[in-house]
């Protein structure tokens, strides 16, 4: 009988901080720069320079730990982490590794099988990142840039709590959802302000001793992060069948070829000797901070959706979709207050806004809207001033553009035409032309009535009110009793 | 001298420190580590029972700055103490 294996999996997460600037110089961390323009003497390393922290590195990490359940490290200091790389002009990366500023916290997640979980954290330090380099296509050469050098990131380490790739996702999404909210980060894979190494080993099953673990790199996508882990899985699975043994050792994931390599470079010498940064005196958290940073942790999800289905009468659906990142959530929230009609807000985003995300793969921080402009078209289409169809035609440009939505059905002349004259006289040119469906529906095919309506819309060029034309036809219909034309 | 510094010792660490030691050079640095070494385990006889950690010489803490944006583009400066510069980054050795 073939033997069955769990795969035992822990994390570490690095986070790119939501800091205007670097963790230890005043450089803005903002993207796009032409190279090396957002740098200075700390950040590429000269001799001389002196490192100073931004206190809202500090108060970003120590924010993710208490909402983390972690403990915060009351007197903590920073590490020099020593390897040579060009991207690491220092020759070390300023790091934690002997007082992290947060251990021993967990979050709960949502197993496949509907149960919860925690899944603990081991600690989340601070760090600064390295710069990019560029391999010169020409020469035989590499080029530097470090903009990125001194970025400030946490990293977050969990313990190996994690059994299956749905839990690691599960793991990642929550930690995202924590993070959003309190506006720590963006997190975003695609774009590397959250990343994840993956540290996977397996074990027979019912065995308790851990299996020989590799690290996992270059995960950019959730749908990354599910292969490496079911092909890591099962090439140690093979490893472990054939005899052979598990290596321990850094590896790089090719999404596109769906395998895994061994790293080199700087990987192959696992000794960084660290030591206290003597540049960088030591970090106390008092209670005064402690107890401000607590009482600013946000309204986070579990609280939200709960106030949701006191406050807003809205479907547990809808409500797990909007509460689900906060963007959404404060779109929900903002059109909410303005318009005072929930109901129709989450229809918009439920609805159109929904539609359109995955037609033009969105995703809701990319969301332009602002909830003023929500708000102020779902007045026009209460007023009847546009119908339903305008309005989502008008929605899309705003979808695309922010768009003020007064302006825009003003400027293109989209109001519905409440003038009736005008419109029971394109109700009887419809009729006139159309003596075959009026037959129909006389002869009792409800059904031709649709297609007169669709009739006198076109006529009105769209901006008849729908109630309106179908009374008017209804009307103009029974006016004229069966059989001019027998 | 109590500690000596074998070959392999030597080898290793000028891997890490990223230097090539002539054989001359090579067998002063073995001398030069293990005396380091015997400082290191003298300070290793003193009592050190209950003392605290010393985490830095100076008593200063929470030194910060506030998240502001003070730096403005120094490019040209900094890049002119590379040895070389090609489109406005520092040109290193190849790595793969």
């Amino acid at each position: 009988m073939a033997k069955e294996y769990e795969t035992v999996i822990g994390l570490e997460v690095h986070v790119e901080l939501a800091a205007k600037t670097k963790i230890f110089c005043g450089c803005p961390t903002a993207f796009g720069g032409a190279p090396n323009t957002h740098t200075c003497p700390v950040c590429t390393g000269m001799p001389g320079s002196l490192p100073v922290l931004n206190k809202k590195v500090l108060e970003y990490a120590v924010s993710v730990g208490i909402a983390t359940n972690c403990e915060i490290t009351r007197y903590g200091r920073f590490d020099r982490k020593n390897y040579f790389y060009p991207d690491n002009p220092q020759n070390y990366q300023i790091s934690q590794l002997y007082l992290p500023v947060c251990r021993n916290g967990g979050v709960e997640i949502e197993t496949a099988e509907g149960g919860k979980k925690i899944i603990g954290i081991h600690e989340i330090h601070m760090e600064e990142d390295a710069g990019k380099l560029f391999h010169d296509e020409w020469e035989n050469c590499s080029l530097v840039d470090y903009n990125r050098s001194g970025v400030p990131l946490i990293e977050i380490v969990s313990e190996p709590d994690m059994r299956s790739a749905e839990e690691v996702i599960a793991y990642l999404e929550k930690l995202r959802l924590i993070i959003q909210y309190l506006g720590a980060s963006d997190c975003k894979l695609q774009e590397g302000s959250m990343r994840a190494d993956v540290n996977l080993s397996v074990r027979e099953a019912g065995t308790e001793a851990f299996g020989t673990r590799t690290e996992m790199k270059n995960l950019n996508s959730f749908k990354a992060i599910m292969r490496a882990i079911a092909g890591e899985r099962e090439r140690q699975i093979d490893l472990i069948e054939e005899g052979k043994e598990v290596v321990q050792e850094t590896r790089r994931w090719d999404d596109a070829k769906g395998e895994s390599y061994a790293m080199r470079s700087k990987e192959d010498a696992q000794d960084y000797r660290y030591f206290p940064d003597p540049d960088l005196v030591p970090v106390v958290i008092s209670d005064e901070m402690l107890e401000e940073l607590k009482s600013r942790q946000p309204e986070f999800r579990e609280a939200k959706m709960a106030r949701y289905r006191e406050e807003y009468g809205i479907p547990e659906y809808d409500i797990d979709i909007i509460t689900g990142t906060k963007h959404m959530a404060d779109l929900f929230e903002e059109t909410s207050a303005l318009c005072g009609q929930p109901k129709k807000v989450s229809n918009w985003l439920m609805g159109e806004t929904m539609r359109l995300m995955k037609e033009k793969e969105t995703d809701a921080e990319e969301l332009r809207f602002s909830p003023e402009n929500l708000a102020k078209l779902i007045a026009l289409v209460d007023s009847k001033a546009v119908n339903g169809q305008v309005a989502k035609e008008v929605f899309e440009v705003m979808f695309e553009g922010n768009i003020d939505p007064e302006k825009y059905v003003e400027e293109h002349g989209l109001k519905t035409v409440n003038d009736e004259g005008a419109l029971r006289k394109a109700v009887e040119e419809v009729i006139a032309g159309n003596p075959q469906s009026v037959e129909d529906y006389r002869g009792g095919k409800e059904k031709a009535l649709g297609f007169l309506v669709g009739q006198t819309m076109k006529a009105m060029k769209g901006k008849a009110d729908p109630a309106m034309v179908n009374r008017v036809l209804r009307e103009e219909l029974a006016k004229r009793p069966i059989s001019e034309g027998e | 001298m109590a500690n000596i510094i074998d070959d392999e010792t030597i080898e290793y660490v000028s891997i890490l420190a990223k230097l090539e030691l002539s054989e001359q050079e090579r067998e002063q640095a073995k001398k030069d580590m293990g005396r380091m070494l015997d400082y290191i385990d003298k300070l290793g006889e003193l009592d050190t029972e209950g003392v605290e950690p010393m985490v830095h010489i100076f008593p200063v803490q929470n030194v910060f700055r506030d998240d502001i944006v003070t730096n403005s583009d120094m490019r040209e400066q900094l890049l002119s103490n590379a040895p070389e510069q090609k489109d406005g980054m520092f040109v290193v050795p190849k790595t793969v």
